[in-house]
């Protein structure tokens, strides 16, 4: 019991012992969301700071709620609202905050990296929310979760992630996770959105979205951000929708009993047809409500709390 | 070997008993170097004519170098004073300093200062400041005023004020046409032209290699072919124009592999690398995010390590530079991709050179002093580099065996930003001596 490291910084490198633990655990919160009162005591006493840099609705609100649920004290900083525009560091913001004693951080940044630089600034457990394109290991592991609530197991399945992976923390953390944990993972999209050496990360790689949904199990379809299209990553959004849109016709290249999966926020119309998001193939809400099991069970696995209904000091 | 140039037997400075290194004449074991009024006057090896200059001279004047090397005073072309303007970080004091005691009794400083040194008061002043410093500071201009790219400087004037080369580093002359003018003009001055070869539009705003390492981490990559795009075009506008270019801190395989040929087919082109770029990958980013391991260009792969030693090893890259770029703790101690480009070197390079190029079976100690003296003398046609008789006396003293730990807080330079710290280094400078005065004394 426990894991081996007291941050979740990524999913790279995390072993399937801790990867199953924190999905195991998950499952246990899973079942407390569909109780009446969503509510328990295991963080009672503790702070956590919502260190958020860069914009985000669901990932804030959803780490928020899991707070409030787990009966931490929560802080919200936002970096419209901080001391930032004042110029302070934030080695100086973060121990400022901290010194109002503060247990765990959940950051997130546009800087890669940033989570590890707050472990050598801070005595609190970090848990990182997204840095830059680098990894968002709770989308990761919620992921992982609702693909595994549907099959029972990883092991064996095929996952194809399409769209702007080099851009993608999602991508990276789906791909660190679902191949220690046994899956089989294959990226898909235009090849100025693919990664430098993108096989180098163990993955099939794929610039025909029709070849690599053969044999797919589960299809995980990231948002493609708009203003790509004007640093000149793909021609136009017309074009990218031709090309990597997830539409009925290719659905049927697929295994039977496959799963769409959409990290959000969809561009209905752009990266898949609303048909598709709506559809009883689709996961996208699930994914949602599990982010809340999972977030559940990393700060409570982190705290060091020995128990998820009893206060423990 | 050679007469003394006067018949009186004292000198005002004896070095004896050392194994020197002259990368003219080789290696000779033994060795008794005098000197009078700041010069050279012989390397003796004749154990009579030796023992009369060590009896006429006074002892305080005579250094014991058994057991050391005895090398010209070593050159770096490319260093950082951040004076004018961040003197927070360096000073043209501090930075002679750390340079001395590193070893080096000649460095060239860059123009990215602010104001940029890009006229005569500039450099004036930059020379002022270095009067009565422990190492001879020469000054490179800018090429462009204000080094925005846009306009040439007026480097007749810079000229005139003693710069020895010109260059924008930290910034590629990105227009072709005006680097074409630029290698017309300096023509007429006989100095190179010192190019940071970074295509601007290819490294954008990337932070670190383009590679599988960026790749993992999600960073914005700077590639090589940004390097080796400038290095070509350069290379193709030296051959046009007849001019001289000197490729800076040259990084990865593509370019040495350009220089390489250019030189073959004789093209007017030099070469520097530094010692970062062939101690470090970039793989080592990811471990704990250094910022101090940011650099422009950025630490490339294994293989661009390989090729960099290949062509220190061939002679495809002529000299071996610092890049000294001082940065306060407080603006490297941030999120990666806002911290500053560079990173100190005036103080680890010797150890660097000494571990990863000498003990590896590299290079030889005369090929690699050659790279810190000769070469780098000849690119910005100096008198120095060696011993000949008559040439300033700078010398470096080096006790080639002697191990240690870097420890940033001993640096003499105002900045800490070394990613070197910890590292088990061989090679400690003894002693440097410049003009025939003990400039730095390690005891």
């Amino acid at each position: 019991m426990g894991l081996a490291s007291r941050h979740l910084l990524g999913l790279e490198g995390v072993s399937a012992e801790d990867l199953t633990e924190i999905l195991d655990t998950s499952v246990i919160f899973r079942e407390i969301l569909e109780r009446p009162i969503k509510k328990v005591p295991t963080l009672r006493g503790l702070t956590v700071l919502n260190l958020f840099y860069e914009s985000s609705t669901r990932t804030r609100i959803s780490f928020e709620l899991a707070e409030k649920r787990l009966s931490a004290d929560t802080i919200n900083f936002s970096a419209s609202t901080s001391s930032v525009s004042e110029g302070e560091s934030l080695r100086d913001t973060v121990q400022n905050i901290e010194a109002m004693k503060i247990d765990m951080v959940v950051v997130r940044h546009k800087s890669a990296g940033t989570p590890y630089f707050l472990t050598q600034c801070l005595n609190s457990n970090i848990i990182n929310a997204g840095d830059g394109a680098h990894e968002h290991p709770t989308q990761g592991l919620l992921d992982m979760f609702t693909i595994r609530q549907k099959y029972g197991s990883l092991k064996g399945l095929r996952v194809l992630l399409v769209g702007d992976i080099k851009h993608s923390r999602v991508a990276r953390s789906n791909i660190w996770g679902l191949k220690t944990m046994g899956a089989d993972v294959a990226i898909c999209g235009p090849s100025t959105l693919l990664p430098y050496e993108a096989e180098r990360f163990g993955v099939d790689v794929y610039t025909n979205l029709n070849e690599a949904l053969e044999g797919v199990d589960v299809v995980n379809i990231l948002r493609i951000q708009l203003e790509r299209q004007q640093t000149g990553m793909f021609p136009s959004q017309r074009e990218y929708t031709h090309l990597f849109g997830l539409s009925n016709e290719r659905l049927k290249r697929l295994n039977k009993n496959f799963t769409i999966m959409h990290p959000g926020p969809i561009n209905r119309g752009v990266e898949i047809t609303s048909e598709i998001a709506d559809s009883n193939s689709s996961v996208v809400l699930e994914q949602v409500t599990n982010g809340q099991a999972v977030r559940m069970a990393v700060l409570y696995l982190l705290s060091g709390k020995k128990s998820v209904t009893e206060e423990n000091e | 070997m050679n007469a003394a140039k006067k018949t009186n037997d004292s000198y005002d400075l004896i070095v004896t008993g050392g194994t020197v290194i002259d990368p003219k004449i080789g290696v000779l074991n033994d060795a008794t170097i005098l000197i009078r009024d700041g010069e050279f006057v012989a390397v003796e090896t004749d154990k009579k004519k030796v023992a009369a200059a060590l009896k006429a001279t006074d002892k305080s004047k005579i250094i014991d170098a058994t057991g050391k090397l005895v090398t010209p005073g070593l050159i770096d072309l490319h260093v950082h004073l951040r004076e004018p303007g961040r003197e927070d970080e360096e000073t043209v004091r501090t930075g002679a300093e750390a340079a001395s005691a590193g070893g080096f009794t000649t460095i060239c400083c860059m123009p990215n200062t602010t104001p940029a040194i890009d006229d005569q008061e500039t450099v004036r002043f930059v020379l002022s400041e270095a009067v009565g410093a422990p190492c001879r500071v020469f000054v490179v201009g800018a090429v462009t005023k204000n080094r925005a790219g846009k306009e040439l400087a007026e480097i007749g004037d810079l000229v005139k004020a003693g710069v020895v080369a010109i260059t924008d580093d930290g910034d590629f002359v990105q227009d072709p046409d005006l680097m074409r003018r630029a290698l017309e003009y300096a023509q007429m001055f006989d100095i190179p032209i010192m190019q940071h070869a970074e295509d601007k539009f290819l490294v954008g705003d990337g932070v670190m290699n383009e590679s599988f390492a960026s790749a993992k981490l999600g960073i914005k990559g700077r590639p090589a072919v940004a390097e080796e795009i400038a290095t070509l075009r350069d290379i193709q506008l030296a051959r046009f124009t007849g001019g001289r270019v000197h490729i800076q801190h040259v990084s990865c395989a593509g370019t040495v592999e350009a220089i390489r040929r250019a030189k073959a087919e004789g093209v007017k082109i030099t070469a520097e690398a530094c010692p970062h770029h062939f101690s470090l990958t970039d793989d080592e980013i990811e471990k704990k995010f250094d910022t101090n391991l940011r650099v422009n260009p950025p630490i490339r792969t294994q293989a661009d390590v390989e090729a960099v030693i290949a062509g220190l090893v061939d002679g495809a890259i002529d000299c071996i530079a610092t890049d000294h770029a001082p940065h306060s703790a407080e603006e490297k101690d941030v999120e990666f991709d806002q911290a500053p480009a560079g990173m100190v070197g005036l103080e680890t390079a010797l150890g660097l050179i000494k571990t990863r190029l000498i003990d590896t079976g590299f290079l030889s100690w005369t090929d690699a002093i050659r790279k810190l003296t000769v070469n780098p003398a000849r690119i910005i046609n100096q008198p120095l580099g060696d011993l000949s008789i008559g040439h300033s006396a700078d010398l470096t003293i080096i006790a080639p065996d002697a191990e240690w730990t870097v420890d940033p807080s001993e640096f003499k330079s105002k900045s800490r930003n070394t990613p070197f710290a910890g590292w088990k280094l061989s090679s400690k400078v003894v002693k440097t001596i410049l003009r025939g005065q003990v400039a730095y004394s390690s005891d």
